[in-house]
């Protein structure tokens, strides 16, 4: 090391020279020190400022969202037989399994929240200006993925709720014009909802979609590191005058404080108020009311202005060309000009468009509530679930070797022979249901097979190998033979 | 010169106190989030999930006159988990002996082969390595290390109950198998 030492060195060296050495030598061996400073050293200029720490909490809420999916898949089973059972089983069985999942289920409605305050913020900054296009487009990209992570995550519970949600948020994507139905019935591995659309939500939910996601926040931060810090709304975005600050510590400091903040709300709401879990789907109920999670009310509300023939425009037209504006803002808007006060139309645009999202989104609850048919049966359903809440967890009964084997034995005399065959001790060298033991042979399979007056025949004068193997003849009435060899028959 | 040197350090002492700080609270919220995490994680070992319950034998006027142990299949409940298991289990009644009824396990202590009972020598001989117990499951002869193993039973509203367990092999004590 000719250079002169960096002064994060120097610090620890003044310290205490074995932290010193010890950096030094993992610094030698892993480039830590060029890494700390390229991840902390990052020039803000103007400084740090609290409107800067969503992308950071995103970043957290990510994280967070990681752990508790993995560790609730621990005891999920991702079909249509199991999937509703293993929830149950999380919630009111698991040690802190309600709270667990509280906190995966509140996490997702903070990531939307957080996601849509780091939109507004790059927008109002016009922090989108200045060679980000590919940055922004990213970003939108991320978005996109996060909507989809909130749609298959929500299917996942396989209740009421969740089933006819599903079901609505499928049937949508029919409207899209020639691959529509295609589409459907590729989301649902089928006509019908059903456990293969279990299995493809759940693949989305937790191998495709967090895999897109993790590329897409590497090349998200990857390009805002390559654009720089933009600064607040007065600075030049691509050459930038302010003094700058370095990310760490101010930064650093308040990202954390947030991202503190976050953990302590979602903690208190999933121990205050646990999220809730419907009966099980019943695709058979033709009354339930399905409503969207919170942030797709709006989305909700706007589709029922569209009828008829005009749906497609509601589900599709409208909402593509939304997504490509949206998409292509930095290309629309080349100005370099970034204060919101220089920038009415723009800013005028963003308002109106956040006053319709809140304005469809009261909407539809207030119509919810104003329709006594639906608010009857709005509260029925929320009586329900909160019954399914307070029943204790009813363990599912599996289709056990016991069962299993009663089938074979529908036969009365395989039936008969089965008590002859344990009342005779037969089991205790040929292990029970003839699957053998470290005494006697299986008789289950081959043996099974072969015809039965070689079987009685066997069973009466045993050869001499049998012999050997401590094989007696076995001897009761032909009656009981009969039955005997009936059963052995039935092992398979 | 030197002056700007002080600056520097007092900038970058507060620098690694704040690093200090950060990595500290870190590891402090990190592992006050990571009790719940591990908690959920170990729910298997600290719950008793595997718990057996008690499972139906038979009416007792069935065995008020046996002079044999009779064997009976029983169906076992159990919990796996979020599934409820049923599987089926031989066990022996023994006659009656002073009002009481008693229930044994066929699994031989010795290395777990099922012990028929031997009507002509009126013993339980296990097939495996022959070890031999009497009427009542006492050790008589053989390899075994202990009598054969009695099971928890009760009779209630002239039910039998017992409560199907398994054991510990090649040891002198009975020890349950948890």
């Amino acid at each position: 090391m000719a250079d002169a030492p960096k002064p994060d060195e120097k610090i620890i060296g003044s310290r205490a020279s074995r932290w010193s050495r010890l950096y030094r030598w993992l610094d030698s061996r892993t480039g830590i020190g060029s890494l700390l400073h390229e991840a902390l050293d990052e020039p803000i200029p103007g400084g740090a400022r609290w409107a800067y720490v969503f992308g950071s909490v995103l970043l957290f809420l990510f994280i967070s969202q990681t752990v508790t999916g993995i560790f609730l898949s621990l005891y999920y089973a991702p079909t249509a037989d199991h999937a509703h059972t293993t929830v149950a089983y999380i919630i009111k069985e698991v040690t802190g399994g309600s709270f667990l999942r509280s906190l995966h289920a509140y996490g997702s409605s903070a990531v939307v929240i957080v996601v849509l305050l780091h939109l507004s913020q790059t927008f109002l900054y016009g922090a989108y200006k200045g060679r980000r296009e590919i940055l922004w487009i990213s970003g939108c990209a991320l978005l996109g993925l996060m909507l989809a992570m909130a749609f298959t995550g929500y299917l996942l519970p396989w209740d009421q709720k969740a089933f006819f949600a599903t079901t609505v948020g499928t049937n949508m994507a029919s409207e899209i014009p020639w691959v529509g139905s295609l589409l459907k019935r590729f989301m649902r591995g089928g006509n019908e909802m059903g456990t293969l659309t279990l299995s493809r939500f759940f693949v989305a939910h937790v191998f495709l979609l967090p895999a897109a996601i993790l590329g897409l926040v590497a090349a998200h931060v990857y390009l805002f590191r390559k654009a720089g810090a933009a600064g607040p709304p007065s600075e030049d975005p691509v050459n930038p005058r302010l003094p700058t600050q370095r990310f760490y510590p101010r930064q650093v400091v308040m990202d954390t404080i947030v991202a503190l903040v976050m953990i302590l709300v979602l903690g208190a709401l999933a121990h205050f108020a646990p999220t809730e879990l419907g009966p099980k789907a019943n695709p058979a109920d033709t009354q339930y009311v399905p409503r969207p999670e919170w942030y797709y009310l709006p989305f909700f509300q706007w589709l029922k202005y569209f009828k008829g023939p005009w749906a497609v425009v509601g589900i599709v037209i409208v909402p593509t060309i939304t997504a490509a504006l949206v998409i292509a803002l930095p290309f629309i808007d080349r100005r370099l000009e970034r204060r919101p006060w220089h920038r009415p139309v723009a800013v005028g645009i963003f308002l109106a468009i956040w006053f319709t999202l809140v304005t469809f989104g009261l909407l539809s609850k207030r119509e919810d509530r104003l329709d006594p048919a639906i608010a009857k049966q709005v509260a029925k359903q929320r009586q329900e679930t909160e019954q399914f809440m307070h029943e204790p967890f009813e363990p599912e009964a599996a289709i056990s070797t016991l069962a299993a084997a009663n089938v074979a034995l529908a036969d009365p005399l395989a039936s008969a022979g089965k008590k002859v065959y344990e009342g005779e001790s037969c089991d205790a060298y040929h292990g029970k249901n003839g699957t053998g033991t470290n005494a006697g042979p299986k008789l289950a399979g081959a043996t099974a097979q072969k015809p039965a007056e070689e079987l009685s025949n066997l069973l009466r004068h045993p050869t001499a190998k049998m012999i050997e193997g401590e094989m007696k003849p076995v001897d009761v009435s032909d009656e009981d033979l009969k039955a005997l060899v009936a059963y052995i028959k039935s092992l398979k | 010169m030197p002056g700007e040197n002080v600056a520097e350090d007092d900038s970058l002492t507060r620098r690694s106190f704040l690093g200090v700080l950060l990595g500290f609270g870190t590891v402090v919220v990190g592992a006050a989030l990571s009790v719940p995490l591990i908690r959920f994680a170990l729910h298997p070992l600290l719950t008793t999930t595997t718990e057996i319950g008690w499972s139906d034998v038979g009416k007792i006027d069935e065995f008020a006159s046996l002079s044999a142990p009779m064997k009976k299949l029983i169906t076992v409940e159990q919990r796996d988990g979020w599934r409820k298991i049923v599987s089926e289990k031989a066990i022996y009644v023994l006659p009656m002996k002073d009002g009481a009824l008693r229930v044994l396990s066929p699994i031989c202590p010795h290395l777990g082969c099922s012990i028929p009972w031997i009507e002509a020598k009126q013993q339980f001989i296990c097939p495996c390595h022959t070890a031999v117990f009497a009427l009542d499951g006492a050790r008589i002869s053989g390899p075994a290390p202990r009598a054969m193993d009695d099971l928890e039973s009760k009779i209630d509203n002239g039910m039998l109950k017992v409560r199907y367990q398994y054991f510990r092999q090649l040891i002198s004590k009975k020890e349950v198998l948890a």
